[in-house]
């Protein structure tokens, strides 16, 4: 591989941007980098479309010769709302599966450091603290934990919006059938607010806040691995 | 810690820049029970550090290897690992599957 190709594809990563690596794997073949914005326009757009939508890598034949398409999608993220206690057995969970963890909370006294080592953290109203982080995407699973509306409906209206695969919301069932009707008000769609994950977690009878973290947690990677499940949960 | 992809791809970029001859493995195709997905990167550098897997563990030896003739004559390859395969012998994949394997240089 060409070092520049592999910088931008480093460089796309790092802003969240997915791209398509073609390789021509026969001896002297060519190489290119395909952005998801151009897909559409490329000689391979159908098939390139199809892998952007799986992120699944790959060979294909394509004009008597042997493709590897090396699917890179931004690596998905946790955008956790609430720096409370569940967030806190949470964070250092989700971060070894890989996912890379954000918590947000205009709370700063919940949201610090010595509560959440070595994990980000933005003391910050939902909004204003989502337009400091790379946009939310299809990539992205947000669990709103802080069991306060205030703080948890603008970020389930924004996760909502930008599809984000997960999107999960603490709180029994009272409280929310009380939240689909504020975000039914709010202009969101019953298939949109259908997508909630609430009461939130796998039920796994759950009772402290580090067995719930397990159960949001196993909820977020089933999200994220769905086309590999042998049956719905 | 175990590598993600972005430390693998970001620390191949960082040893090029650091003047080191680096050669990138990724596994293009599987066969039947097979450790590692495709697109799984291993990252190896001309004095045989690595980074990432192919596999689990079990054919690591051989790609490291292949890949100093990769960085040294700048041509990349595809190797293929498996029981059906007689390096088998020498290395395969004890789960029973196959895999190839592109070993590049990143020049």
């Amino acid at each position: 591989m060409k070092l520049d190709l592999l910088r931008e594809m480093n460089r796309e990563r790092a802003a969240r941007r997915a791209v398509i690596l073609v390789t021509d794997t026969a001896e002297g073949g060519s190489q290119r980098l395909v952005r998801e914005a151009e897909a559409g326009s490329d000689p391979l757009a159908a098939e390139l479309m199809a892998r952007f939508r799986s992120g699944k890598s790959g060979i294909v034949e394509a004009e008597g010769r042997s493709l590897f398409l090396t699917v890179q999608v931004p690596p998905p993220r946790l955008v956790v709302v609430g720096a409370v206690h569940i967030s806190q057995a949470l964070a250092p969970m989700a971060q070894a599966t890989d996912l890379d963890v954000t918590i947000i909370d205009p709370r700063t006294a919940f949201a610090t450091p010595e509560r959440f080592p070595g994990v980000a953290l933005l003391p910050l109203w939902p909004d204003d603290a989502l337009a400091q982080l790379p946009p939310l995407d299809r990539y992205t699973a947000v669990a709103a934990l802080t069991h306060d509306l205030k703080i948890d409906d603008p970020a389930l209206v924004a996760a909502l919006r930008a599809e984000c695969f997960y999107v999960g919301a603490l709180g029994s069932r009272k409280t929310h059938g009380r939240r689909v009707e504020r975000l039914t008000a709010a202009g969101l769609s019953e298939e949109q607010i259908g997508r909630i994950a609430a009461p939130i977690g796998l039920d796994i009878g759950a009772v402290s806040p580090a067995e719930i973290a397990v159960s949001v947690l196993a909820q977020v990677i089933a999200s994220l691995r769905q086309d590999r499940r042998r049956a719905p949960a | 810690m175990l590598s993600t992809d972005t430390d693998i791809l970001a620390t191949a970029e960082a040893w090029r820049d650091a003047g080191r001859g680096v050669a990138l493995a990724t596994v293009i195709e599987t066969w039947g029970s097979a450790p590692r997905p495709v697109g799984s990167h291993l990252i190896i550098d001309e004095e045989g550090n690595f980074l990432g897997s192919v596999s689990g563990g079990c054919v690591e030896g051989a790609v490291i290897a292949e890949a100093a003739d990769v960085i040294e004559d700048g041509r990349p390859r595809v190797l293929e690992f498996g029981v059906a395969d007689e390096t088998a012998w020498r290395v395969g994949l004890s789960c029973g599957g196959r895999i190839r394997v592109l070993v590049e240089p990143v020049a």
